[in-house]
């Protein structure tokens, strides 16, 4: 068990190592100078681009470069946006907390739509309900989310006014607009994950249901909803904890679309507009910080699986 | 496991119904302007009509022919995903099938495409949409790096277990060289998993193709990919819905249909090896 701990922390920091590579070399190929961007625009003379290039440690070898960028990285020193001149992490402090509120609502509404219609659909698998529990789950994953955002807006401010059709309020301004407003982006974030939520934990709760040990609760007289609940729901739900894992990564992805869509100010919009403007540091310090984000994610749920199923420690 | 075969009974119809559906968006896609009753660029007609007879899927902003729009649309995402989910297909392949074979090289490849796995798909595609000429090779290179990974996990997990079966041992034995082990004795086992997940890609790099262009980064205006028009149709949601919901629509069935088709090939070619990540 030490061993694949040891195994796997390894693994994770060799991963990790790519990912920094990736980032640095992806920025180095973005279209746009930045010493052009630091001395002025076009008109700026060439001692003046030199300088500026200097300056930013351009006119030095690659790895070198990168040596010094991973260093300034990790005391935290992300640089300054080229565009607004503010320091990276704080740009990014200022947005971080409407991007983790729209994730946050979208787990919590992946879970109470995605385990009762997996439960449900696996009690009544192959009947009306099951089919209509698979169609929902089709169309999560299929109809692209910026589309399924859109037709929310169409049908939920548009045609019947509920509520606002994009925008954010932070909750300073008043707690329940603010949950109004991230309804439709966490609904559309977290539709995905939904969906894989109930079909994964929809087949692992048929094959626990046939297993000997729900047999056994049943016969000594547990009630169906305890045989459901505690017995069943239990075991069924650890392939879950991997696809949620997984998931997280993947949504922190979707972030981008959701927040363009809903014009939020959050994180993915900012890095969309920095891809837009050539906005280097910003953009290397957010790839980056997503990417690892997501590898520490995967790490933490593959550990966590371990401790959950003891069949893989011993494995 | 009962699944495979209730499902196997479940899904007929709905088989027939997506072959049906993609028959016709791919006859959409070859014959083009054959079947486009006007110029998909042309500005011709009345801004903003509704759909008609003469105009089933109505007219857009600009006085463009909605329907002709989407039959390019479609001939877009079909270019699209078939190229991105081939190469993605072969490429992934090659490395997954060299990471299980050449131990030294095991390594650095699958730590490599954990860390592309590592960066969401659409940042990821933004990042390199951006860096080269916007345009249809562009985004087929975007979505091509993206589901790499995808194919080179997939061959090395089912390529390690083949390469230590009898029959691989017993080729090896005979002194066959590498290239040829790989190629004629281990590929050929290996197919069937991969076109399915190739199928299911198809429905993937459609989306993500949409939604790069989307977000203004993919194919560029005035040509008729179906992300540029909901994109393009966005602001007239209210009044005249049709210019973004159609080619939504269209999105949404033709994924679904590969995604049919894709369990269909999962169910039909190979019942054990697939495990159900997508």
């Amino acid at each position: 068990m030490t061993g694949f701990l040891v195994r796997r922390l390894l693994q994770t920091l060799v991963t990790l190592f790519m990912v920094t590579v990736i980032t640095f070399v992806l920025c180095q190929v973005l279209p746009g100078d930045p010493a052009l961007a630091r001395a002025g625009s076009e008109g700026a003379s060439k001692e003046l681009i030199e300088a500026a290039r200097k300056d930013l440690g351009l006119d030095q070898p690659l790895p070198v470069q990168y040596a010094k960028w991973m260093g300034a990285m990790l005391t935290g020193d992300f640089g300054l946006s080229t565009r607004s001149r503010v320091p990276v992490t704080e740009l990014f402090a200022q947005r971080l907390p409407v991007t983790l509120e729209v994730l946050v609502f979208a787990v919590i509404y992946a879970l109470a739509l995605g385990i009762p219609l997996g439960v449900i659909s696996a009690l009544y698998a192959n009947t009306w309900i099951d089919t209509t529990g698979t169609v929902i789950a089709v169309t999560g994953v299929a109809m692209p989310q910026y589309f399924q955002g859109m037709l929310l807006i169409l049908v939920l401010s548009v045609w019947l006014g509920w509520l606002p059709a994009s925008g954010y309020v932070p909750p300073s301004q008043g707690l329940w607009a603010n949950l109004l407003g991230m309804v439709m982006p966490a609904i559309t974030l977290g539709s995905v994950v939904a969906a894989e939520v109930m079909r994964q934990l929809r087949s692992s709760m048929l094959e626990v249901l046939g297993e000997e040990y729900v047999q056994t609760a049943r016969a000594k007289g547990v009630s169906e909803s305890g045989v459901i609940l505690r017995h069943a729901l239990r075991n069924a739900l650890i392939p879950v904890v991997t696809i949620i894992g997984m998931r997280i990564g993947r949504l922190i992805g979707g972030i981008v679309v959701i927040e363009v869509v809903f014009s939020m100010p959050g994180i993915g919009q900012l890095l969309m507009n920095s891809v837009l403007n050539n906005d280097f540091p910003v953009v290397q310090a957010g790839v980056l910080m997503v990417a690892v984000v997501v590898t520490l994610i995967n790490l933490v749920t593959d550990v966590s699986y371990m401790f959950i199923d003891p069949r893989i420690r011993h494995a | 496991m009962t699944a495979g075969a209730k499902s196997r009974r479940r899904i007929r119809p709905s088989l027939w119904l997506s072959v049906a559906v993609l028959a016709v968006l791919a006859s959409f896609a070859v014959l083009n302007t054959a079947v486009a009753p006007y110029d998909a660029l042309d500005i011709a007609f009345t801004p903003l009509e509704a759909p008609s007879l003469k105009h089933p899927f109505g007219i857009d902003h600009l006085g463009r022919d909605v329907f002709s729009r989407f039959v390019g649309g479609t001939r877009i995402s079909f270019i699209i995903g078939l190229a991105s989910s081939f190469f993605a297909a072969a490429i992934g392949s090659a490395i997954g099938l060299l990471a299980a074979y050449f131990v030294p090289l095991r390594a650095f490849l699958m730590r490599l495409m954990d860390a592309i796995w590592a960066f969401p798909t659409i940042l990821l595609a933004m990042a390199l949409a951006v860096s080269l000429q916007p345009g249809i090779v562009t985004v087929i290179i975007a979505v091509v790096v993206v589901y790499v990974p995808l194919f080179a996990r997939l061959v090395y997990a089912q390529a390690i277990a083949l390469l230590e079966r009898d029959y691989i041992l017993a080729a090896r034995a005979f002194g066959c060289r590498p290239l040829r082990l790989l190629l004629t004795h281990v590929l050929p086992n290996l197919a069937a998993p991969v076109i399915v997940q190739a199928t299911l890609t198809l429905g993937s790099s459609i989306v993500l193709e949409s939604s790069l262009s989307f977000l203004g980064i993919g194919i560029q205006p005035p040509t008729p990919s179906w992300g540029v028009m909901i994109q393009s149709g966005y602001k007239w949601l209210e009044t005249a819905a049709w210019i973004s919901v159609l080619p939504g629509l269209g999105i949404y069935v033709t994924v679904i249909s590969f995604s049919v088709l894709g369990d269909y090939l999962r169910i039909r070619l190979d019942p054990r090896q697939l495990s159900g990540k997508a």
